[in-house]
Formats: C-alpha cells, sequence, structure tokens
C-alpha cells in the first residue's frame, strides 16, 4: 500500500492521457483466493443485506479478514438520476482534495458521510463519504465525452491521481461497501442490515501476498458494473496492457480491476452483448470452434482474433452486477467453484451450495453451470436463462 | 605471396579402428580427407578443415575426432586469434571478409536473463496430459473493434489473416542459398504443421507451388523470381527490407550456386552471380513501402496479407510504427543474431541489435500509438528453443521465425562456410552430389518433430503458468522476470527483476 501511494503522489501532475509512466511494468499485485455470493430478485422485491451477510458468514473460510465487501443495487432511488460516488479518502486532507476534484468536474446535488458504527474487529478505516452528482454542463476536460466516458475519465483521474483518494463506486443507484475485515464484519460496519436492495453481490478474500487494502477489496466497481471474482487471472500481465491501449489504468493492485475494466470496454464502449463478453472473457476452444457451422465459426473466430488480449487466463469464478441483472462466469475449465440456485424469482449465485441453503432453505432448484457458460439473470425477465444444465 | 596458413581444427583418426572405408573422403567436400595408396590409409590435412562435422557423423567406425586447437599465440585480450588470422586473410586477399550463419561472437542474449514463471498453490498449475492447450495463433491486421449484427451473430473478418497451429513459422532461407530438398523439406512440413514456411528472396521452385496455402512469398530488393502468380501462389507476401545478420545491405548469392533449376527459379541466367541492391530501388522512404504494399495488394486482389521484414536497428520502435501505417499486415523484426547464406563478418558482428530489445520496443511503442491490433509481429533472429519462442511471446511478438535451428535440425552444424556453395551437409549447397544428402521427406521429418517437440513444451510451460491458450501470454510481460539485468535494461524490456 505504501509503495502504490507514493508512486500515486509521483505520478500527480502527469497528464491523464500518458498511460505508460516509465516503470509503468514496476507494480504490485495482490494474489488472493476468495468466496463470492450474489443474489438477485427478477421482480425488484427488496432482499435485506441479512441474505447476503448471512451467505458470507457461512463461508468464512474462504477469506482470511484481509477483505470483504457488498454491492447493493436499487438502495439510493431517491436519487436514482444520479451518479453515487463513494470515496474512500486517508485523511481530512484528502476527503477535501476528493471533494474539490468532484465539485470541479460535476454538480454536486447531495453529499453525506457513509454511516457506519463502530466495530471492534474492524480498525483504521479510511473516511467515507459519498456524493450524488451530475456532470458538469460546461466542462473543462473531456468535453466531448458522453456523460459515462466522462465519469469513467473522473474515476480514472481521481484513482491514479489525486493521492490518498479511492472511488469505491460511481454507479447509479449502487454502491459498493468494502474494506479490510471479515465480509460480516464489513457489513456490520457499514451498517448492511439497515439496507434493501433488489441484486446483492458479496465477497470474502483471502489475499495471500500483501496485506488487504481498503481500496482492493471487491467487490470493483465502474459505473453500474461491479464485479466479486474468485481467481487468480494469469493473463492480468496482457490484459493490463490492452486496456492501456483504450485508457484505461490499472492502479488497485488487483486482477478484478481488469475485469471491470473489460466489460467497460466490450460493452459500454464497443456495444457488445454480455453474452458476448463472457465469450471473450471464456471462449470455446479452436477445436470446438473449427467444429461448429460456418456462421457461428466464423463469429468465435473472429472474436478470439480480434480480442485474443481480452481473454481471461487461468481459474476463475466472477459474478458481475449491472444494474440490469446479475451474470456468474467459470473459466473454461473451471477450475473454481460456482453454484446457482432459484426459488420463486430469487436467484442466488455462490461459491459454495451450502450458503445458498443457508439463506433459503426452501431453494427449488440448484445447479452448477458449466465450464465458460454464463449464467444470466435479467431483471423483469420471465424466467432466469438458466438451461445450461 | 606465400600464404600464412593455420588450422582451425585438428582432425585425428584412430588408427587401429579406421577400416579403410574411405567415407569421410567421399563426405568432406573441403578435401581434408584423402587416400594415401602406398601407404593404403587415410591422410588429413587440417588446414582444409572448417569443423562442420559431416565426417565423424558418418564414419562407421566412429574412429575421426575433431578438435580446436591451442592457437598458441601469445596469449592478448584484445588481438585475439580470430583478430589476427582475420587481419592475415585481409592482407592477402584484400577483399572484404566472408561469413555464414548468425554471429558466433559473444553479444549478450537476453533470452539467457529473463525467466519464466510458474504458478503454486494461489494458482493451478494445468496439465497439458490432462487439459486442453491452445497454440494456435492467428496473423495479421484486424480491426480493434467488433460490431454485432441484428443477431448478435459477428461477420467474419474482412482483412485476410493467416492461421498457424504453432507461434512458429520458417524463417525466410532462399532457394539457391539453400538447396531444393531443403525448400521442399520445409514446405512439406509448413503444410503437415500447419504453419508457414518463407521462400526467402529467391523465389519458389514450380513443383513447390502446391504448399502454396502454406508459403509466405517473398519480395525483396533483387526481385529475384517475383511474377504475378508467384505472387499470388502464396498466402502472404513479405517486403524483405533488411536482415538481421546485414541490415543495411544487399545479398549476394554467387554464380556458382546458380544452377539451372535456381536459374530458373530465380529468373537469372545460370552461372551469373545474383546480387541484390542495398535498398529496393522503388523504396527510397516510407511512403515509397506504402506504395509498394499497397501494389502488392492490389495484384492479389485483397485477398493476402502482406508483412514486411526489417532488421532490428537502433530506431526500430519508429520504424515498425512507420511500417504498421504504410499498411503491413505483419513486421517481422530480425535480430542481431540472425542466420544468413553470406554476409560480410564485419557487419554481421558489429551492426544491429537484440532481437529481445526490439521486439520490446517495437512492441510497447505499437501500444503506446493504439495500433498494435493493425499488424502481427513475428520475432526472429538466433531463437534456439521453446523457452526462446515463448519469452518472445511474453515480451509481444505473435509468433517467432526460426531458421538456423530449422537447418540445425536437418544436420546444419554451423560451421559457417555457407557462403562457399560446399555445405557438407548437402544445405547450403546446390551441387549434384552434396544437396542429395538431404532427403526432403526426412528434411519434413525433422522438421515436424522439431516443432511438435517445442509445441509440447511450449503447452508444458505454459500450463505451468496457468495459462491454457497462448493468447493469455503474448504481450504479457507479468510472466517474465529479469536476472543480472540493469534497471534500464529491465526499463527497456519492461519486466522487473527476479525477487520483484
Amino acid at each position: 500500500m505504501h509503495t502504490e501511494r507514493s508512486e500515486k503522489a509521483a505520478a500527480c501532475g502527469t497528464p491523464l492521457t500518458s498511460v505508460w509512466p516509465s516503470g509503468h511494468f514496476d507494480w504490485q499485485k495482490d494474489i488472493s483466493g476468495c468466496g463470492v455470493f450474489g443474489v438477485i430478485s427478477r421482480s425488484r422485491a427488496l432482499i435485506p443485506g441479512t441474505v447476503p451477510v448471512e451467505a458470507m458468514r457461512l463461508m468464512r473460510d474462504r477469506g482470511n479478514g484481509l477483505g470483504g465487501g457488498f454491492a447493493a443495487y436499487g438502495i439510493y432511488p431517491e436519487f436514482a438520476h444520479l451518479y453515487a460516488f463513494h470515496l474512500m479518502c486517508d485523511d481530512e486532507d484528502a476527503l477535501e482534495r476528493g471533494a474539490r476534484t468532484l465539485a470541479e468536474h460535476f454538480d454536486i446535488h447531495h453529499s453525506e458521510p457513509v454511516p457506519t458504527r463502530k466495530v471492534a474487529r474492524v480498525g483504521d478505516a479510511p473516511l467515507l463519504r459519498r456524493f450524488f452528482v451530475k456532470p458538469k454542463e460546461v466542462r473543462t476536460r473531456w468535453a466531448f465525452a458522453s456523460d459515462d466516458d466522462y465519469v469513467v475519465n473522473a474515476v480514472m483521474f481521481i484513482n491514479a491521481r489525486v493521492p490518498g483518494v479511492f472511488v469505491a463506486s460511481s454507479g447509479k443507484n449502487m454502491g459498493a461497501f468494502k474494506g479490510v475485515g471479515y465480509p460480516e464484519d464489513m457489513a456490520e460496519f457499514y451498517r448492511l442490515d439497515e439496507y434493501k436492495a433488489y441484486i446483492w453481490t458479496a465477497h470474502n478474500r483471502f489475499p495471500t501476498n500483501t496485506p488487504g487494502w481498503w481500496g482492493g477489496a471487491h467487490p470493483f466497481c465502474l459505473l453500474d458494473t461491479g464485479i466479486v471474482h474468485n481467481g487468480e487471472i494469469s493473463s492480468y500481465g496482457i490484459n493490463r496492457r490492452y486496456l492501456a491501449e483504450h485508457g484505461y489504468e490499472c492502479v488497485l493492485q488487483t486482477d478484478t480491476e481488469v475485469v471491470a475494466y473489460l466489460l467497460d470496454l466490450l460493452i459500454r464502449r464497443h456495444g457488445l452483448s454480455r453474452e458476448i463478453a463472457a465469450q471473450v472473457f471464456a471462449p470455446p476452444l479452436w477445436e470446438e470452434i473449427d467444429a461448429m457451422p460456418r456462421e457461428r465459426r466464423e463469429h468465435f473466430t473472429a472474436l478470439r482474433t480480434v480480442y485474443g488480449s481480452a481473454m481471461l487466463g487461468g481459474p476463475f469464478a466472477i459474478l458481475v452486477s449491472d444494474g440490469r441483472g446479475l451474470m456468474g462466469l467459470n473459466d473454461r475449465m473451471k477450475l473454481r467453484p460456482l453454484v446457482v440456485g432459484e426459488h420463486g424469482d430469487t436467484v442466488y449465485m455462490s461459491s459454495e451450495e451450502s450458503a445458498i441453503r443457508r439463506v433459503c432453505p426452501d431453494v427449488t432448484r440448484v445447479w452448477t453451470p458449466r465450464a465458460g457458460e454464463p449464467v444470466m439473470v435479467d431483471l423483469d425477465s420471465p424466467r432466469p436463462a438458466a438451461e445450461t444444465l | 605471396m606465400p600464404s600464412f596458413q593455420f588450422s582451425d581444427f585438428f582432425v585425428e583418426c584412430d588408427e587401429a579402428r579406421c577400416t579403410r572405408c574411405r567415407a569421410c573422403e567421399r563426405q568432406c567436400s573441403y578435401g581434408v580427407h584423402a587416400w594415401d595408396e602406398a601407404a593404403r590409409r587415410m591422410t588429413r590435412d587440417s588446414r582444409l578443415c572448417v569443423g562442420c562435422h559431416r565426417c565423424a557423423a558418418l564414419c562407421p567406425a566412429h574412429c575421426l575426432s575433431i578438435r580446436r586447437p591451442d592457437p598458441g599465440f601469445r596469449p592478448n585480450a584484445l588481438w585475439t586469434p580470430e583478430i589476427l588470422r582475420a587481419i592475415g586473410r585481409q592482407a592477402e586477399s584484400g577483399g572484404v571478409l566472408l561469413s555464414g550463419a548468425g554471429s558466433p561472437v559473444p553479444k549478450p542474449s537476453y533470452w539467457d536473463r529473463l525467466l519464466l514463471d510458474a504458478s503454486q498453490v494461489t494458482n493451478p498449475p494445468m496439465d497439458p496430459l490432462r487439459e486442453p492447450m491452445e497454440l494456435r495463433t492467428v496473423l495479421g491486421a484486424r480491426p480493434d473493434r467488433l460490431e454485432a449484427g441484428p443477431e448478435g451473430r459477428i461477420r467474419s473478418l474482412d482483412s485476410p489473416v493467416l492461421v498457424s497451429e504453432y507461434p512458429i513459422l520458417f524463417a525466410a532461407m532462399s532457394f539457391g542459398a539453400i538447396s531444393y530438398n531443403i525448400h521442399e523439406g520445409m514446405a512439406r512440413a509448413a503444410a503437415e504443421l500447419g504453419i508457414y514456411a518463407n521462400t526467402g528472396e529467391g523465389g519458389l521452385h514450380p513443383d513447390l507451388y502446391a504448399y502454396g496455402d502454406r508459403i509466405i512469398v517473398q519480395v525483396a530488393s533483387g526481385r529475384f523470381g517475383v511474377h504475378r502468380d508467384y505472387l499470388r501462389a502464396g498466402a502472404a507476401m513479405e517486403i524483405k527490407i533488411g536482415q538481421g545478420a546485414k541490415p543495411g545491405i544487399g545479398g549476394h548469392l554467387p554464380g556458382a550456386k546458380i544452377d539451372a533449376e535456381v536459374s530458373r527459379t530465380r529468373m537469372i541466367p545460370e552461372g551469373s552471380d545474383a546480387l541484390s541492391p542495398a535498398p529496393h530501388h522503388d523504396i527510397y522512404s516510407i511512403e515509397d513501402l506504402l506504395q509498394l504494399i499497397r501494389t502488392l495488394k492490389e495484384a492479389t486482389e485483397d485477398s493476402k496479407p502482406v508483412s514486411v521484414k526489417v532488421a532490428a536497428v537502433h530506431n526500430i520502435a519508429a520504424i515498425v510504427s512507420g511500417i504498421v501505417r504504410a499498411g503491413a499486415d505483419m513486421v517481422v523484426i530480425d535480430g542481431f543474431r540472425g542466420g544468413t547464406g553470406a554476409a560480410p563478418a564485419m557487419i554481421r558482428d558489429n551492426v544491429g541489435i537484440p532481437i529481445e530489445l526490439a521486439l520490446a520496443a517495437a512492441d510497447n511503442r505499437l501500444r503506446e500509438e493504439g495500433i498494435r491490433h493493425r499488424a502481427s509481429i513475428v520475432a526472429s533472429g538466433g531463437i534456439r528453443c521453446s523457452a526462446d519462442a515463448l519469452k518472445a511471446i511474453a515480451l509481444g511478438a505473435d509468433a517467432v521465425a526460426i531458421g538456423s535451428a530449422a537447418l540445425i535440425a536437418c544436420g546444419c552444424t554451423l560451421c559457417g562456410h555457407c557462403y562457399t556453395g560446399k555445405c557438407p551437409w548437402g544445405i547450403a549447397t546446390n551441387q549434384p552430389e552434396l544437396k542429395k544428402r538431404q532427403k526432403p521427406a526426412e528434411v519434413a521429418r525433422r522438421l515436424v518433430n522439431l516443432v511438435r517437440a517445442w509445441g509440447h513444451e511450449m503447452e508444458e510451460m505454459l500450463g505451468g503458468m496457468g495459462l491454457n491458450a497462448i493468447e493469455g501470454l503474448r504481450g504479457n510481460r507479468d510472466k517474465l522476470r529479469g536476472v543480472g539485468l540493469s534497471r534500464l535494461e529491465l526499463d527497456i524490456l519492461g519486466v522487473k527483476h527476479a525477487g520483484l
């Protein structure tokens, strides 16, 4: 964390367009194993925070107390049209810098401290404040960017250039609540029992090489997209360089960050569907592609040819929530666990089946998605597209 | 003027084991071995030996040994025996010192200072015996993004690409510099492996047009053997600007190597020297290259990718960027250890830069400029083994090309006398009695075995790194660490030092 801080301080003042600072390769990456959990109500019924918390509590063994977090969707209905920035700041000075940067770029409609309660097992929390903002009409920077691009640029700018400040989430009607500690401790700290959401994702972290730090905990969020991830992305080095070509600067020391940026690139900027993004991350084998009918073969050949550097290597189970739905995806070999459960119009995705049964003893259907095949459940959709049994 | 001659090698015979079969005499094209009828025994003139080891390799009694004698000069760190010999030769001949094969001088090898990663516990290594491993490599220009049609279907790519089953190509080696049988063997191996062979600058023998979809046809400054059907015969076309062994100069194939078949293929008279000029006479700047790329594409109805091959020189990153902007679909960067059939020794040993640094710089530059997707990069020049190839890919190459390694697979021992046309291994020669020593089927077998063996090793190493597709390694410099490299070298290579 200290290394990262000083690098960031050193980088201050360099233009944002320079995503290749000298020594850009020399950085630290976290290695971790993890537990993930997600739940969505297709009918937007509000699910209390106690559900993901109880599920994570059961999977305590999957973490080591160095990182836990939650993302919740549908929690700010009164500000649903505004971008909700959750800021983590090292100290008062940092908070002032962060607030000033936001004020320079956005009209701030409302801001308040993120409500917390004191928890003995959670120490050294950063200053946490949330801002509900709208991009300024007259912009001194990124004048030709769409609102979403403008927000992405602002997030990149703050994370890379404003010392001591990190943007934990920046979407609409959603927020990330994360930090160093077991997930159930973080939940108590953030008073998640007081929230209700129609999509929750949760994460329990087992970092193995660096002390966990608040900004690096999952979920990792950009705009409405939030990722929780179990696994280590072996292709990280090229994913990161590929993203740098497209102006994404990876500064958060976690390989999960690349998944969030890749989704932003593929879906929001290139206009591809979530299905296609999943196919880019975990494409069929060439051997399978060769055996496909012509149209499908051309589809996958083009995808692998153009987006090879966005493919995710190594084992992973990821849950992606984007405000519209929840997606679960495994690597091509299914080297990390992922189980899906269904009860009425509520769908659960979890590292372990036990966690689903803990919070939903009457679960009607439980299945294990196949390697590389995404499970997608959308809000307001009639049935989960879950027939990958 | 008397000639001062010293022996590079001592050829010795264990007389007790020698069966007087005279195989050594038949095998040596340099006349080292002779039969002494009066004494009924073999004699040897070691001064003529080039150290190719053909005689020793084929001696049925295993009675020959070739040693490197201590030259016996007073030790001198500056004026080495090689320097003394070179000056002596030039004082006698007044000529340029010729050499063959890649540079033997001890220039730094960064491959040996780079180490690959492997997974331990936090990530599982994958086992190629149990899990699929993918080495297939697509080469050529690609768009920076795709658009899905109405049914979420993506159409096939517009730009033509090469699909290679291994990230390994056979490097450009011309027919004439090497024998027909080697050329046919390479073409057959490329077809069997699903990779690509490269004609080099000497055209494509009519009998090999059948392998065209696995052949890259080269267009060099001499334009030997270049005509419409030749361009259309290949899977891709390559404009050769330069070669790692001799950046900045053209080529010279001595008339002695131009027999009837080479003459027919190159479209030049039998026995005449084939001289390629240093520049293409229609390329004096980058915009001229753009026109030639365009011309080649027009000649083939935009159906084939165009590659441009350059030697790794000081300003390589900017050069490669210019080539990509000029419309090349592939760029071959040939490092200073690249092989050659004939090059002035001074140039081979002193001009150009290491492929590792050139590759890293070029890959970085293209990414900084956001044009990396517009061309594939092929690295060549001293790729010796599957680990070198994987390290090149991790630095940013899409594929590597192997020339020397392919010839070594056929028996070459890097004696470095390719330019004499007397290659006793039947590789760099067109003399009928020598070239028949290589059989196309056998050449193909050896090359197929070599590439498959490297493929297995690459799969093992890739799986060890927790990857099951080569895409995850390409340009993934996190998988490399340097040992014993300076901060500046690490910065250029874009890798961390081991331990970090």
